[in-house]
């Protein structure tokens, strides 16, 4: 390519750039800097307002609301995560097995994830109020005898259930795709070592899909940890609170609660903690595979 | 030569995967049977909930339709996927195009990348509450304000996927068209967008799915502006709803559809994208 090639080459690419940053930087970045100084004042979404300091970031520490929300948030992500790889992985692997109807199977397994997680939560909730009771009763436990989403013990199980309901299946799709990479001859070779069974999935399977593990961890824990739709079409956060998620809960004082300024302090501390998390997955995940 | 013997069909987890499907089909169950029965149907027995209805009338979904104003929210909900995703698809594969081929070699270029790319990790609440008064502060507080985020928010993995995708596309294909005098905007329309096929498919996929069940977005920037989504009516409704389950069921089948129907005529497109996108 020649010389006049190469500069015209080089200002069709800049005037690409250019405007798609521009643009991202006014609908991403700018509203993160406004978030970050909101954090530092006492705005309640109206009128004037100060500079506050680091007060917000204080009395967060100190208020038991917020507090309860990170608990029930990271409660709900790691159970939903465990319960979620879990069966994922014993779905993919009878999935991938030798079995009939196999495309009609994963397609029917996969509609979950296609549906809004709104109108989900709306269905269970139904389930959760008013079949589920019955049938708890049948069976003569007290427990489920009555709605599991008005029991504040017991109702982040309910959205657990909810939210695993929708993720296996796409957990289940990737899973699958990691176990077709993994050529029939391993397992061939395998089991004349006598790697079968329990054997041969902890030392064969496992590890060459180490990858797809570390995608769907990383995929669950981040999704899970902004959970949103599911509350509000499930418990809006009750009863008593106890199944607030912290985007619920940044939603509902920081937009209609007038604590703008707070929340955003609040949201500010979330980010951090979503990416210190996903660096650490990502640090480990790499580490790991490397001595695999 | 190896014999390939042919392996015997595994009944057992066959059937098993058949009964577990239960899980998956019972909540669709209930929504279909509740949706057409009569409040008188539902009797306090589990079996008066969940039997067939005695007469499969639309009664209900005429009632909700019209409650909801469900064509217009349904018209809403489609205008803003498909111009959603037709914009992703141009502005990002671009955007894609021109970070991909530079990145390797110019400091610039990588920073650009790694600068959207980590956009990833924002979180929708804290940019949340500022986007609420910028949108409305510039007049974007309404259904093209949830195109322009979507297209921000979708931006740092569509990048990263087309970027990623470029790296398999050999510059020698431009050269040849470079020789043959087409300059560079002209050579990625005519020869890098349409090999980029595969990954606009998965765009799409991903995109559109994504936009189309989203709730938060058009709940917060265009909530005043008297405009609805599919999955936000069925939220703006509750109330209206009161204690006529028939009637919400009937709404939210309805809202479930569009979906169910695309994802049985796509269905191989739908897998192919979302595990594309998922492990690159």
């Amino acid at each position: 390519m020649d010389k006049a090639g190469m500069t015209g080459r080089k200002k069709t690419f800049l005037l690409i750039t250019i405007p798609i940053m521009i643009l991202f930087f006014c609908f991403n970045t700018l509203p993160l800097i406004q978030g970050v100084i909101y954090s530092f004042t006492n705005f309640k979404g109206y009128g004037s307002y100060d500079w506050v300091g680091l007060r917000n970031y204080i009395d967060l520490f100190q208020d038991g609301r917020v507090g309860g929300s990170y608990l029930f948030t990271f409660k709900l992500a790691v159970c939903a995560t465990i319960v979620v790889n879990v069966i994922s992985l014993l779905l993919a692997l009878g999935l991938n097995s030798k079995i009939k109807f196999k495309s009609a199977l994963r397609g029917a397994y996969f509609i979950p994830n296609i549906l809004g997680a709104l109108v989900v939560g709306y269905i269970f909730n139904y389930f959760f109020t008013y079949i589920l009771p019955v049938w708890g009763q049948m069976i003569g436990s007290k427990t489920f005898g009555s709605s599991l989403l008005s029991n504040e013990k017991l109702a982040w199980v309910a959205v657990v259930v909810v939210c695993a309901w929708q993720s296996i299946a796409m957990n289940t799709i990737i899973y699958i795709s990691g176990l077709q990479t993994v050529p029939e001859d391993v397992y061939e070779a395998g089991s004349i070592d006598g790697a079968t069974g329990w054997k041969q999935f902890k030392h064969l399977t496992f590890p060459l899909i180490f990858s797809f593990f570390t995608i769907n961890m990383v995929l669950c824990i981040k999704n899970f940890l902004m959970v949103f739709d599911q509350i509000m079409a499930l418990t809006k956060g009750g009863p008593a609170q106890s199944t607030e998620s912290i985007s619920y809960l940044i939603y509902q004082n920081g937009m209609g609660g007038g604590q703008f300024g707070f929340q955003s302090a609040n949201a500010v501390v979330f980010f951090v903690v979503i990416v210190l998390i996903s660096g650490l997955q990502l640090g480990a995940s790499s580490k790991k595979e490397e001595q695999l | 030569m190896k014999k390939k013997v042919k392996e015997r069909v595994n009944w057992p987890i066959t059937i098993l995967l058949i009964v577990g499907l239960i899980t998956v089909i019972f909540p669709l169950y209930m929504t279909i049977v509740i949706a057409f029965k009569q409040p008188s149907e539902m009797t306090n027995s589990i079996s008066g909930i969940l039997s067939l209805p005695k007469s499969w009338s639309l009664a209900n979904f005429a009632e909700a339709m019209r409650v909801t104003d469900f064509w217009r929210s349904l018209g809403n909900s489609i205008i803003i996927t498909v111009l959603t995703v037709v914009v992703s698809i141009v502005i990002h594969s671009l955007a894609g195009y021109a970070i991909g081929r530079n990145k390797a070699k110019s400091k610039f270029y990588s920073f650009v990348y790694l600068y959207i790319v980590s956009g990833m990790f924002v979180p929708f609440a804290i940019l949340m509450m500022p986007l609420v008064k910028q949108t409305a502060m510039i007049g974007l507080a309404n259904w093209v304000g949830v195109i322009v985020l979507y297209v921000v928010f979708y931006m740092p993995m569509n990048v990263l996927l087309y970027s990623g995708y470029l790296v398999n596309i050999p510059m020698a294909l431009e050269e040849a068209a470079y020789v043959d005098g087409a300059t560079t905007w002209q050579t990625y329309w005519k020869i890098i967008f349409p090999i980029m096929k595969p990954m606009h498919a998965t765009v799409a996929v991903l995109t559109a799915l994504g936009t189309w069940n989203d709730v938060m977005t058009p709940l917060v920037i265009m909530s005043g502006s008297g405009m609805t989504t599919l999955p936000l009516a069925q939220m703006t409704f509750q109330t209206q709803f009161g204690t006529n389950y028939n009637l919400a069921f009937a709404s939210y089948l309805l809202a479930l559809l569009p979906i169910l129907i695309f994802y049985l005529v796509c269905q191989k497109q739908i897998l192919n994208g979302v595990v594309n996108g998922a492990v690159k």
